[in-house]
This record gives C-alpha cells, structure tokens and sequence, in this order.
C-alpha cells in the first residue's frame, strides 16, 4: 500500500544533504508516491483492469542564481547519487537568473491543517465490479443506448515537499471516481454523453444509479440534433463547462502571464473585469475539497483569496518567482488555482431560461479555441434550443465565438453552484455571442 | 538477452518464466519494459526558464483473454513487484481462459538511428542556440514582445518479453524545436508558433542556419496576425493549404478509423467498411514506415513491425488501424498501429504519420475557383466527437478568398465539420502533398504519442467557419 511519510522524508533528505554535498546552495524537492486502481466495464461486461504504483522524484538544485531540475521515477540511492550529479553539472552551467530562488522563509506553510482530505478505506476490485455493474444496468434500460462504458477509479497519494531552508511537509490524499458514458443510437446516427463524479472520501460518491441514469438520459437527450442559422444570440452555459470561463480567468491573471505581458487581463488590476454583481473566490481550505492544500508546491502557505470582487479584479496568482518579477509577494498559487469557485447568482435555473425568448443552451464544447493573449474565443459546441424557457430540440455542428473581455461584463449567473470538480461555476448566461451555424 | 534486469534481484529467464506462467491461459500479452530519458530546455523572457532532465524507467505487464485486459504496471523492476503484478493480473482474469497467440512478424528494417539525441549535442551549445534565437528575433525590431523557445528531447528503449521467451527491442530517438515570438503594434498583441522535429538529432533540423528559416516563420506567422480582422461566421468554401493542415484528415476520419472504436462500434464509420466515404480522387494511408518521421516505429508498442496501412483508396474505405486485441476480435491482423504513451498506459490502436496522396489539381485553380470562402494555411490543434462524427480544428493563419483572390488575413477561429461527410466534400485535390514539420502529438484517452500528417492542398466545398463577423 502507499508508503509511509519516513520513507518519503528519507529521500527527501537525501537529495537535500547529497546536492549541498556537490555544491548546491539551495536545493527544493518533492517525493511522490501513488497507487491508483482502476476497473472499466463496457456493455456490463468487464473490459479493463489497472493497477498502478508509481513513485516520483523531483528536485531543483540552485548554485546563487542559476537552477536546474531533473525528475526520476527510480528511487534507489545509486540511480539518484547519478542524477544529482548531473543536476548540479547542469546548473554550474545554465545561465543566472536574479529571479532564481527559493521562496521567502516567512511565507512558508507553518502547521499543516487536516483538511480531511484521505480516506483510507480500500474499495476492492470486487466491489468495483458491483458498483460498475448498477451503473451500466441503470445506463442500460432504454433500448435508445446501444452502447456503454463505465469506471471506476481509486487514487491514494503520499508526498513530500522539502528544502534547504528547512522546509518539509507533506500529507496524504486520495481520490474515488466514477464515469459513465453512453451512446445512443436513432436512425442509424449516434450521440454520446456522460456523468463524472469525484470524491475525496468512498462514502460520499454518487451513487451508481445516479451516474447511469444521468449518463443514458443526457445520450437519449442529444439525439437528432439540428444544424441552425448563423446569428448573434445568448448563449447559456451548462455547470459542466461554465467553470471553463473560470479556468479562462486563472490563466489570464497568473503571474506568469501577466509578467511576461501575453495576458488580455495586463494591467486589469483594481478595474472592473465582470458586472459587478460578480465574486470569484479561490479557498484552498475546504474540507474534503478536490482541489484543497494545505500550501502550494513551493511550499508557501495558501490561504483563501478573493480574485474577483464586486466585478473588480483584485488578485493575480503569484508564485516566487513571477512575484519576484512584478514586485509582489507570492501568495500561496505555484500551481495554479485551488478550489475556485463564482459565488452563486441570485437567478434561479428556471428564472435564467426565462429571462428571454430564446437562447442557445450549450453542454459541450471541443477544441481549444481560447486565446489567451488577444482574448479571442471560438469553439465548436453542441447542446440545445431554448425557448420560453423550454429546451425544445438538441443542436450540434456549430460553433460559439466571442472575446473574452466582452464576454465577461456579459454573465449572469444563476444560484446553483454545486462543488462537483476542484473549479465550480453555477449555469451562467452569456449576452450576445455569435454562432456559425448553417 | 534484456537489459532492464542489470542492476535488479531478477534476472532475464526469471523474468521469462513469471511471464510464461502468467500469460500461459490468456490470449495475448507480454510484459512490457520501458526506460525513457528526456530534457526540456527553455528560454523564456530573455532568460533560460527552465532546463530539466527527466529519467523514467518501469514496466508495463499485460494479461488479455477475450475482451478483457488486465494491466499492472510500475517503475520497481523487482521480483517481488513482479510477483504482485502477476497476482494482480491471474486474479482479474481468473474466470477466463484463452490460447495464446504466438504468431508475431519479423522486420529486419530500422526507420531511424539508435542516437541518443540529448547526448549528441552540449548542453552549452543548446544553451546558446537558444540565446541565438532570441538575439535573432529581437533584433527585427522593438515590434517584439516576447520570445520563447525550447528544446525537447528524448530517447526511449523498449523491450517486449512475450511468453514464448521472445524479446523484441527498439530504441527510438526523438526531438522538437521549437520557436514562439509575441509582437506588439498599436496596441494590438499577436502570436507566430512554428517548429521543426522528427527521429534524429537536433542538429539534422538546425544546421546551417536552419534554426533561422523557424523563426522567421514564426515571426511571419505574427506578422500576418497583427494585420487580421474578425473571421466570418457561416457556412462556406475552405481552401486547405498542404503539410499541417492534413490535421483536419486526422480529426475528421483518422481517429473514426481506430480499430477498438469500430470494433465497439462507438464510431461514426464503423458500418461503412468498404463503402464509398469519400471523394473518388481521395486516397488516404497511415504509414509508420517513413524514414526519421515523428510518427513513424520501427515496431509498435506489442511488437508488431509498423507498415504503410491504407485506408481509404479512390474514396473507398478500405482498412481500419488495429493493435493485437482488437485485430484479434475484428479477425483481421494488427496494422502494427499497436501504441502506449509509456509503460504506464495500456495499448491503444493509434495514428502514425496520416496522409493524403497528391490528386492532380494546382492550388491556384483552388483558389480561383472560390467567389466567397477562407484559405486556411496554418493550424493550432483539433479535436473530435467519435460518435457523433463532428470535429474541429483551430486556424492559427488564414485569409478571406473574394472573387478568386485571396484577401486579408482573419483572426484565428474553429472550423467545424461532420466526418463521415466532409471526405465528400472535398472536390479538388492538389498536386502539392508536403508532410508536416514533425511537431504533432495525438492525444487519446489520456495518452499522448507523437505523430505526423501530411497533405495536398485540397478545396472543401462547404464548412462552417467560427468566427464573429456575421
């Protein structure tokens, strides 16, 4: 099973103590451990069984200015004295950089908290099989589906962060997730759709019928779909990808982005970005959070931020070394984003869908239209009409395009957050996109 | 005799023996031993960002019997994690029972060189390329805001132990350069990316200067940008320029052609076998067997010798991609399209270097040929729905086309398409085909493995632009 804190500590150490050995004057690493168990199932039938047990090594070495890194999966002290070795050739070589270092001693994580983030219950392979088993039946019972494939999977994580500077912490996290997807068949054509769910804790998993039904309705929903008219139209965005908006936002306020100036967010601080009836808020700290930590992978403390207030953006996310390049401190987000989430609308679902005639309901997008630089955004999608606020017919072959700017001061949330994935977002509508359609 | 058990508690016929007794009642599998090195050297903002290098080494070890696939894998090469993943694997397959397929054909060719390419050049020399680089662009004027440019590389040793002590190896070289530049004018910010790559050393792409044609490329990518204007929005004409566009084939009808999706009968394609799909001058193969390709093996990731596969001749569909599995309950044999991103994923059957054969028509009549449309010369990525068929792919460079003549540039959008159907859309296809520059990677239920396309330019007759100008 999943190896102990010392084991890990161990190592930690002796990257720590071999680097500074070999002329190292700072040192950073992390040791990772994890096993994860996964079991699929197609047409209620087994399909696929895999284990995993992986272990990882990551260390930066630094000489003053200059930093180098390498990674391993093998542990073993021989196959490390050799990397070390090479990492700190590496470095004494690579060019200095001022903003090269560990971060500040004052802003380190000082106590680790229990978020409740492991459960160490071990659901059996057996019991996998079982609860796959309702899923797909459930999944099953319309003779619309034609196919099925369901899985489930169980992670468990040790890890380790250390550095010179006497830092070292680390916790254990795991992870149980179900998925089901479903085609369906009319005709002849063919529409598939799915139902995800993660948890930290065995016990609070959707149950599998749930993930079945959902799965097989959302399939039989979408078939038949037509191809409509190009034209400017509101555009409402299913939970499933309204937290996209919000991944948008991540990158465009990362240090990274705004330092080196490829950001259409540079220079937004303290302006309106969003209505001001809009927060946007990143806790690190929720109990059992997909997406908490007790501090991020530098080790720096992370504490909840409000990005966006009142509409106004107020936080970039900050690492060391980013934050050494704008002047500002880091706070807690190498890594990126925790749990991010808006905080909920005041419309109602049903409200939202009757607050015009007629909308266009998208529940997916594909491909990675999102550019970060100019703001631009175009992808294709697929989902429903929406008129008086019924969904009428299912759409698909079109694409919805925008800029992000523009799109921002244009949502209006609805309140039914759900804290399903490490990024939430309640239904939320967006005024006025295009659509290219027939 | 293999090399992976050097400096374990096991030895190469102890190793035989667990695979032998594990896989004696399944249909297929082998156990899998993988040892990848790589680096990763980029600049960024006038500084090195990051050098890094990464070495990874395990196994994959696989049990098949009917439909099933039982998979354990880990980077302790041990007798005791060995033991434990055979246990693991009996115990999945424990109900069934199988006759082992020992059939596996033999190659004697080599499609690239056992080079090690991290090691074939300096780490200094790398270093002041990549200064180079950004001396290079900087110096076209204070226009440019940023430069980013990095190095990959990488060189992978596999071996493949199946149960009748056979042990099949292959070493496999692979680097990307890439070259990224940000200009800024009037207020108005926009990116060029262009790259070069394949299976031999860094070198062979950036001699002689070479690393300058890349970013001049990359800086006449921007430079078009900076001029373009909001893209249409509708249905219209869509002129595909040769090499990287042929994207489009791999959204649009490779991946429908992957054999598990058609034998679970989950892809769009998979009751049209031997039907017409496309047009009739439309010929397209997968070939793994390019010399120096990104997307071209030696042997795939079962063993199986890569080949040039057909699949679609004169508009007809011909053949499908198939690993060993899926080959096996299709009857038919594997295309030796067998592929794993590592020893931490299970086979899938994947793309190699996907291609369009010339037709005989020039670009220019393309072109004159369209009153209203878009000339899509350059592509950042696409993406498919399998089922449904609907695909799309993003222009990163593109023009209007007004009365015959190409116009000016338009903003970056999504095209979308509908698979079985676009290939029948295709009315001209050009005597230009150019493979792409060896920078494509293929994801694929979470795995990521290298690959080519190649092309013609072609003319579509009808596809929906994304833009926002109605």
């Amino acid at each position: 099973m999943i190896r102990d804190q010392e084991f890990l500590k161990d190592i930690a150490s002796f990257c720590i103590e071999n680097s500074k050995k070999l002329g190292a004057t700072d040192v950073g690493v992390k040791v990772i451990h994890s096993v994860s168990e996964n079991v699929s199932f197609r047409n209620k039938k087994l399909d696929e069984s895999n284990r995993a047990d992986s272990f990882a090594v990551n260390l930066t070495t630094y000489i003053e200015k200059k930093k180098s890194s390498i990674n391993s999966s093998d542990l073993s002290k021989s196959n490390l004295e050799k990397l070390i070795e090479r990492c700190i050739d590496a470095t004494k070589i690579t060019p200095s950089d001022e903003n090269n270092s560990l971060p500040d001693k004052d802003l380190m994580s000082k106590e680790i908290r229990d978020l409740n983030l492991y459960d160490e219950t071990h659901y059996p392979n057996d019991k996998k099989i079982e609860f796959l088993k309702k899923v797909e039946e459930t999944a099953s019972t319309d003779e619309k589906i034609v196919n099925t494939e369901a899985g489930f999977t169980e992670n468990k994580n040790n890890f380790i962060l250390a550095n010179s500077n006497g830092f070292l912490g680390g916790y254990k996290t795991s992870n149980f997730s179900s998925s089901c997807v479903a085609v369906s068949r009319i005709n002849g054509a063919m529409e598939r759709d799915y139902e995800f769910g993660s948890k930290r804790f065995l016990q609070d998993m959707m149950n599998p019928e749930e993930i079945g039904k959902i799965a097989a309705d959302k399939a039989i929903k979408k078939l038949g779909p037509k191809k409509i008219k190009s034209e400017k139209i509101g555009v409402i965005f299913d939970k499933r990808i309204s937290k996209g908006i919000l991944s948008t936002l991540a990158s465009a306020i990362s240090a990274s982005a705004i330092a080196r100036g490829t950001s259409f967010l540079k220079d937004q601080i303290n302006s309106e970005v969003f209505p001001n009836s809009i927060n946007i808020i990143d806790d690190p700290k929720i109990e059992k959070g997909l997406g908490s930590q007790n501090f991020d992978s530098e080790g720096v403390e992370t504490n909840s931020l409000k990005l966006v207030e009142n509409g106004i953006l107020k936080n970039y996310l900050i690492d060391t070394y980013y934050g050494k390049k704008l002047n500002l401190k880091s706070n807690g987000r190498s890594g990126g984003t925790t749990n991010l989430y808006f905080e909920n609308g005041t419309l109602s679902f049903k409200d939202l869908l009757n607050s015009e005639k007629k909308f266009l309901y998208i529940t997916e997008t594909i491909g990675h239209g999102g550019n970060i630089i100019t703001g631009d955004y175009s992808v294709g999608a697929s989902g429903y009409m929406v008129e008086d606020g019924e969904l009428t017919y299912p759409v698909s072959e079109i694409t919805i395009a925008g800029n992000f700017k523009e799109m921002f001061k244009n949502i209006t949330l609805a309140n039914d957050l759900e804290m399903k994935y490490s990024t939430n977002a309640p239904t939320l509508l967006i005024n006025q996109m295009t659509v290219a359609g027939k | 005799m293999s090399n992976f058990f050097k400096e374990t508690d096991i030895d190469t016929s102890q190793a035989e023996a667990i695979v032998t007794e594990t896989l004696k009642n399944c249909d297929d599998g082998e156990l899998y031993l993988e040892n990848h090195k790589s680096e990763s050297i980029v600049l960024d903002d006038n500084k090195i960002k990051s050098s890094t290098y990464n070495s990874d080494q395990g196994y994959g070890f696989r049990a098949v019997t009917g439909e099933v696939v039982a998979y354990s894998h880990s980077n302790d090469i041990s007798k005791e994690s060995l033991r434990k993943s055979s246990d693991n694997l009996k115990d999945t397959l424990k109900s069934k029972k199988g006759t082992y397929n020992h059939e596996i054909p033999k190659t004697n060719s080599k499609y690239y060189e056992n080079i090690n390419p991290i090691e074939s050049k300096t780490f200094d020399s790398k270093i002041d390329l990549l200064k180079s680089v950004n001396n290079y662009l900087r110096s076209k004027g204070s226009i440019v805001n940023q430069v980013t440019a990095n190095f990959l590389g990488e060189h992978k040793s596999i071996e493949i132990i199946r149960s009748d002590n056979q042990i099949l190896k292959d070493d496999r070289p692979l680097v990307r350069f890439n070259v990224s530049v940000v200009l800024e004018k009037d207020g108005k910010k926009e990116t060029g990316v262009y790259g070069v790559g394949g299976r031999q050393s860094y070198d062979d792409y950036l001699k002689d200067g070479s690393w300058k044609d890349v970013c001049d490329e990359a800086f006449r990518i921007a430079n078009v940008n900076l001029e373009s204007k909001p893209a249409p929005a509708g249905e219209m004409k869509v002129v595909l320029g040769p090499g990287w566009p042929a994207i489009l084939i791999h959204e649009a009808i490779g991946h429908g052609l992957e054999g598990d999706f058609n034998r679970k009968k989950t892809s769009a394609f998979h009751s049209l076998m031997g039907q017409q799909v496309a047009s009739e001058g439309v010929t397209i193969v997968d070939d793994g067997t390019l010399h120096q390709r990104r997307g071209s093996l030696t042997i795939d990731d079962e063993g199986t010798p890569t080949e040039n596969t057909v699949l679609i001749e004169n508009g007809i569909l011909k053949n499908y991609m198939q690993d060993r599995l899926n080959a096996r309950l299709m009857g038919t044999k594997s295309t030796g399209s067998g592929r794993r991103e590592s020893y931490k994923h299970v086979v899938l059957p994947r793309m190699r270097n996907t291609m369009m054969l010339s037709g005989k028509y020039s670009q220019d009549e393309m072109i004159s040929s369209v009153d209203k449309g878009i000339f899509a010369v350059s592509f950042g990525g696409g993406q498919v729905d399998i089922t449904s068929g609907k695909f799309v792919f993003n222009c990163t460079e593109a023009y209007e086309i007004n009365n015959g003549k190409i116009g000016s540039p338009i903003k970056g959008a999504t095209l979308i398409g509908d698979g079985p159907s676009i290939l029948k859309e295709v009315s001209l296809v050009g005597n230009d085909m150019k493979l792409d520059p060896g920078i494509g990677t293929c994801g694929k239920a979470g795995q990521g493995v290298p690959v080519g396309v190649a092309q013609p330019s072609i003319l579509i007759n009808k596809m929906t632009v994304g833009g926002t100008k109605l």
